[in-house]
């Protein structure tokens, strides 16, 4: 296994930190206050893991003023994904709800 | 990682589908349907007409490329570095109609196109605890 897969397989290893990014892929860009409110750990903790996650180029982050904003960047978690079954997995549950609508249609 | 830079995959997907291939064509072209099964849209099915599908991740770029009513459906799929065409052909059964989509052009040098705009989250971590469950 190559080192960069290891660095991601680390920084994801932690539930807390794969819950920020998790956090932050599917709710956009946020501030490190947002992310401590319902964190459930202080706000020097998630500073730390949002450091660990930016070395791992799965996180940027912003200034502006005195806020700093994180957003995620998936596209570092390319080495880990197996395009080809992520893709048919992703069009057979598409037609699962092509099914589905066509169920519905004209009825 | 192999030398296979150039080399072009596809993704296929098919099914036998119990309705006639005029129904699924409505649900594979009409923008208001496509977006219950796949996503918001501005399709219109005319060869050569742009458009995109777009979610929270953000758009795929795509072009009409082929449309023969009730048969075949083929545009490109553009998205972060991917460069795909997506096929749809449509072939009648005496049960309905053998439905079949291939998605072509992936190399792997654009693994990133993945990204995680379109697969679904959950089920992307749930193959990773799976992988890390390997690991160590």
């Amino acid at each position: 296994m190559s080192d960069a897969h290891d660095v991601l397989f680390r920084t994801l290893a932690d539930p807390t930190r794969r819950a920020l990014f998790e956090r932050l892929c599917r709710e956009g860009e946020q501030t490190v206050g947002a992310l401590t409110a319902r964190a459930g750990v202080s706000q020097p903790a998630v500073s730390k893991h949002l450091a660990v996650l930016r070395q791992a180029g799965l996180v940027r982050d912003r200034h502006e003023g005195r806020q700093t904003h994180y957003s995620a960047h998936p596209g570092a978690l390319a080495p880990l994904v197996d395009w080809t079954s992520q893709m048919a997995g992703f069009w057979e549950s598409r037609f699962d709800d092509l099914e589905d609508l066509l169920k519905r249609m004209d009825q | 990682m192999n030398d296979t830079s150039t080399e072009t995959r596809s993704v296929v997907v098919e099914r036998e589908v119990p309705f006639p291939p005029e129904k699924i064509w409505r649900a594979l072209t009409q923008p208001h349907l496509i977006e219950e099964w796949l996503m918001k849209n501005d399709f219109q099915p005319v060869a050569g007409h742009g458009f995109s599908f777009r979610n929270d991740w953000g758009a795929i770029d795509c072009r009409v490329l082929t449309v023969e009513a009730n048969k075949t459906l083929a545009y490109t799929w553009d998205a972060l570095g991917l460069e795909s065409v997506v096929t749809w052909t449509l072939t009648p059964t005496p049960a309905g109609t053998h439905l079949r989509m291939e998605q072509k052009g992936f190399r792997p040098d654009q693994r990133q196109a993945y990204g995680g705009a379109m697969g679904g989250w959950q089920r992307f971590f749930d193959n990773l605890e799976q992988v890390l469950a390997r690991v160590d």
